[in-house]
């Protein structure tokens, strides 16, 4: 049983004062429905999931009373992605036939406040100013520039590249654009990244509605399969975040593991993908994740930044829709906002930022604490 | 003698303090032989309950390295008003990585490579006036 998303909906993201988070995954619902062309009362099931937002099941205060199957779902970053997961394989099995995945979040400004006992970790790594999530993107992308060979240059890149694509999205939140310069010369944060190299926590929701396949064309004129939906956690000696201490001998981080169980699942590989989207926590995460998830070899991403290989005319655009650090980062929507962006790019309905190809195969990642990744492939 | 000491540790069973020569405290597998930090009961690597305390070195090497540039939020507990501090992991040769922070803050002086020592120094008071030690690795052979 192969498994179509037959509907999509964003509310936009970034601040939306007077406008709770339930209130926005609503909305984003309501999108994803009316693209579908179906009411709510048609949906059998949802997963769906929100950080700060509130309880995802709630939403029926505001969609309707139905009485469906609703579990909610959370995962950090990857509550998204196991939403869809969790969908993908409703369908799959043959228990339902359509369903939702949403998610939604409403951040209060600044970086995310960390409890370290919710991560298995004793107080005094807290009280060390050790638990941030900040410290360890820098660490790694600072290891990994040393050991590949990776500029300053190509992390202002990447950032650049995304607040270009952002300013072209109508749905972003940084829509400014800021250039290479505002990124090389924004303040030192977490050395080797600055400031305008984060992305921040936000707000925003994200719907979709997925069905049979066989029944996809009676909702959608152009319904988008999904081919693989993977979830992998991380393995002993993998290099994560919140982690007092390090194996001495690395093994590949869950993002390889949940890549490489997607390819085998779609029969795709790296080079069959025209578009993706990936995790840009900060601009290393987005560098190293080019490599995790089999795009280029380690420290090709040098060249691939100068060519500007990873650009909407690029020969492999990546976070076209300008990813987390253009939308911000409302935990339990980005995944979602992912998928919403390959679905649309692959519809040809991407408006300014419509990469100018035919579009067969969209690739999405995310990665999160405390080593959790989701990945999925979408085809036309 | 029921005086209050004027330095206590950050937390009891981290690392050895005091001492002439202190030491983090990390625990090995019976089984595997894999050394963890802190101390577990279960080894991460192939699940046996069998592990035992042992001293890690107090060289090492450093792996990679940050700057906290922004005052962390609560339960943070360093020094006000806020100070920037380096952050790092110190290789321990044949044992273990160890994340810690380092006792400078200047991009200039850490490098990816460098021989790392280990010094348990103060790092917060508490309500009774008390100096909160916490370890921390030092760039070797530097004051």
């Amino acid at each position: 049983m192969d498994v179509a998303i037959v509907g999509v909906g964003l509310h936009p993201f970034g601040r939306t004062p007077g406008k709770s988070g339930l209130e926005q995954g609503a909305f984003a619902v309501q999108k994803a429905l009316a693209d579908a062309g179906l009411s709510w009362q048609q949906i059998q099931f949802a997963y769906g999931g929100s950080t700060d937002g509130g309880n995802a099941d709630s939403l029926v205060n505001h969609l309707g009373l139905t009485g469906l199957q609703f579990v909610n779902v959370a995962n950090g970053c990857a509550t998204g992605g196991s939403a869809l997961l969790s969908a993908y394989m409703a369908i799959k099995s043959g228990e339902f036939d359509i369903g939702l995945a949403v998610g939604f979040d409403k951040h209060p400004p600044g970086a995310f406040e960390v409890n370290p006992a919710e991560w298995g970790l004793d107080p005094w790594y807290g009280e060390a100013g050790l638990c941030l999530t900040t410290q360890f993107f820098a660490m790694k992308i600072q290891k990994y520039m040393h050991q590949f060979g990776i500029s300053d240059a190509a992390l202002s890149r990447v950032a650049a590249k995304n607040y270009r694509n952002g300013s072209l999205n109508p749905y972003a939140w940084r829509k400014q654009g800021l250039t290479f310069d505002d990124v090389a010369n924004s303040p030192m944060i977490s050395h080797p990244l600055r400031k305008y190299m984060f992305c921040s926590p936000a707000e925003g929701g994200a719907a979709l509605i997925l069905c049979r396949e066989d029944k996809a064309h009676q909702f959608s004129q152009r319904p988008v399969f999904l081919k693989a939906a993977t979830v992998r956690t991380r393995r002993f000696g993998s290099f994560e975040v919140f982690s007092p201490s390090q194996a001495l001998k690395q093994t590949p981080s869950p993002t390889v593991d949940a890549s490489l169980a997607a390819y085998e699942m779609a029969g795709v590989g790296p080079e069959d993908i025209d578009i993706a989207q990936l995790q840009d926590t900060e601009s290393g995460a987005e560098v190293m994740h080019m490599a995790e998830n089999g795009f280029c070899k380690d420290g090709d991403q040098e060249r691939w930044l100068a060519e500007g290989r990873t650009e909407i005319q690029g020969a492999l655009p990546i976070n076209t829709d300008g990813g987390c650090m253009a939308n911000g980062e409302p935990i339990g929507a980005s995944g979602l906002r992912q998928v919403y962006e390959i679905c649309v790019q692959l519809r040809g309905e991407a408006g300014k930022r419509q990469v100018p190809k035919t579009l067969k195969t969209g690739y999405s990642h995310v990665y999160g604490a405390p080593g959790v990744s989701a990945v999925t492939i979408l085809q036309r | 003698m029921s005086s209050i000491p004027d330095q206590i540790p950050l937390v009891e069973g981290l690392f050895s303090w005091p001492s002439a020569n202190p030491c983090l405290w990390g625990s090995r597998c019976k089984a595997c032989g894999t050394v963890d930090f802190p101390t577990h009961s279960c080894c991460p690597n192939c699940f046996s309950n069998a592990t035992e305390v042992i001293p890690l070195s107090h060289r090492g090497t450093l792996w990679t390295w940050t700057i906290q540039g922004f005052p962390p939020k609560a339960p943070y507990l360093g020094p006000q008003p806020f100070e920037h501090y380096g952050v790092g992991y110190v290789e321990l040769k044949n044992q273990v990585i160890v994340e810690a922070r380092l006792t400078t803050a200047d991009p200039e002086k850490l490098r990816i490579g460098m021989p790392m020592e280990l010094v348990i120094e103060p790092f917060a008071r508490n309500a009774a006036g008390q100096a909160l030690m916490m370890y921390a690795f030092k760039p070797e052979g530097v004051n």
